[in-house]
């Protein structure tokens, strides 16, 4: 029997979370013992494959990039994790929602800025309207809050996850 | 000498005093029920809803802090219905307003965020309203972040009433609404606040600080004048 294939997915957030998974130390031999990793920004998979059991998203949905890239993601995995604040609430990206696009570009790229200012308008993808939790634009089957969450909650949700029990999140707190 | 009533909350059977309230004698048969507006030594407000009970015989909700006891009453203060309404006040507050706990000078102070891991609160289904709302940093010493502000209006009484200041009261309905320093002018031009610190220290967020705290630096747990609270409010009969 094959093992289970697990990926992690980077959106708006600042890595952290995935700081965090790191942070399991040498649990982490335990997890990938009886898992694959097919997808993360910390190794070099390319493209997001199909059939992938168990997917951990951390980040806000923020960029054109990234909702096209959740609606793939949601397509091709069975279990998809909100991980961490940012996916969860939106968090510290949300904090531009009540400020808008415009202004805030402008605030960014021009007038706080003395050298060439100018907007970008190649290679970065658009921002959306508002920076907004994923479970809002795809269906999420686990949310595991924290800013972030501890590697002891993360630990706990995989093992629970690959054993194929309901994922216990107790303990994980907005913020912290 | 004051009637004793006895009656049952959960099933348990308890007794308080004639005049007490649910949550008081809840309170003290070590049964807790969530709230955030009420604090002991201020009078009780009914503003937060977290502590909403069923009450055999009623067809509506009743609020623990603001429900005298009577004899034989018997109160439900834990089900999953209740779980559920508590799970969506808390949840009001979280998207009515801008909380960004990671960001907060109350991260791990925070009575709204203790709520809502107590109840199991892991995400919002409610969309965020994310309004554009004030901070008033004109104090010398303290700022209100209004983006952090449940409305709980502990800050209202006890200025009101303990410091006898009267400098906090509220403005606006609705969405809107919005604590305010004399009659609205900013908080650092207020001419009734004595800068006492009462209202940071009752308050069960980060909208009130003090200022030259850092994140997660604005613990509230030295409340040292709130055992004196308990006693002014008991000498004035409140």
């Amino acid at each position: 029997m094959s093992k289970p294939r697990v990926a992690t997915v980077w959106l708006d957030g600042c890595s952290g979370c995935h700081m965090s998974l790191i942070d399991m130390d040498e649990r982490i031999l335990d997890i990938f013992e009886r898992a694959d990793l097919v997808y993360s920004p910390l190794v070099d998979y390319k493209d997001y494959p199909e059939d992938v059991d168990v997917c951990l998203v951390e980040g806000a949905v923020s960029s054109e990039e990234d909702l096209h890239k959740i609606k793939m993601v949601r397509e091709r995995t069975k279990t998809l994790v909100s991980f961490g604040d940012c996916a969860v609430t939106s968090n510290v990206p949300g904090m531009r929602n009540p400020i808008g696009v415009a202004p805030l570009l402008d605030r960014a790229y021009r007038e706080n800025v003395t050298l060439n200012p100018q907007m970008p308008s190649e290679i970065v993808p658009k921002l959306l309207p508002t920076s907004t939790p994923v479970h809002r634009v795809v269906k999420v089957d686990v949310f595991l809050p924290g800013c972030p969450p501890s590697a002891d909650l993360i630990y706990t949700m995989l093992d629970d996850l690959l054993a194929g029990r309901v994922p216990d999140v107790a303990g994980s707190r907005f913020g912290r | 000498m004051s009637t004793v009533f006895t009656f049952r909350i959960d099933g348990k059977d308890v007794a308080g005093s004639e005049g007490q309230t649910v949550m008081e004698v809840a309170e003290e048969n070590g049964i807790d029920i969530p709230a955030l507006c009420h604090l002991e030594g201020i009078h009780d407000r009914g503003a937060c809803r977290l502590c909403m009970v069923e009450i055999a015989g009623s067809p509506k909700l009743a609020a623990a802090c603001m429900t005298r006891i009577t004899e034989g009453m018997d109160v439900t203060a834990h089900s999953e219905l209740l779980l559920e309404y508590r799970r969506t006040v808390t949840e009001m507050m979280f998207v009515e307003r801008n909380h960004v706990c990671a960001v907060c000078v109350a991260n791990n102070h925070c009575e709204l965020q203790d709520t809502a891991e107590e109840l199991g609160l892991t995400h919002f289904d409610l969309p965020r309203i994310s309004p554009k709302v004030d901070i008033d940093a004109s104090h010398r010493l303290f700022a209100i972040d209004h983006n952090r502000c449940i409305l709980c209006l502990r800050c209202v009484r006890v200025c009101d009433e303990i410091e006898g200041a009267h400098t906090w009261d509220i403005m606006y309905r609705g969405l809107e609404t919005r604590v305010q320093t004399d009659m609205g002018i900013p908080w650092g031009e207020s001419t009734t606040c004595t800068s006492c610190g009462k209202c940071v220290q009752v308050c069960p967020t980060g909208a009130l600080f003090e200022k030259g705290r850092a994140v997660a630096r604005g613990s509230k747990t030295r409340r040292p004048f709130l055992p004196w609270m308990k006693v002014v409010a008991e000498e004035r009969g409140l």
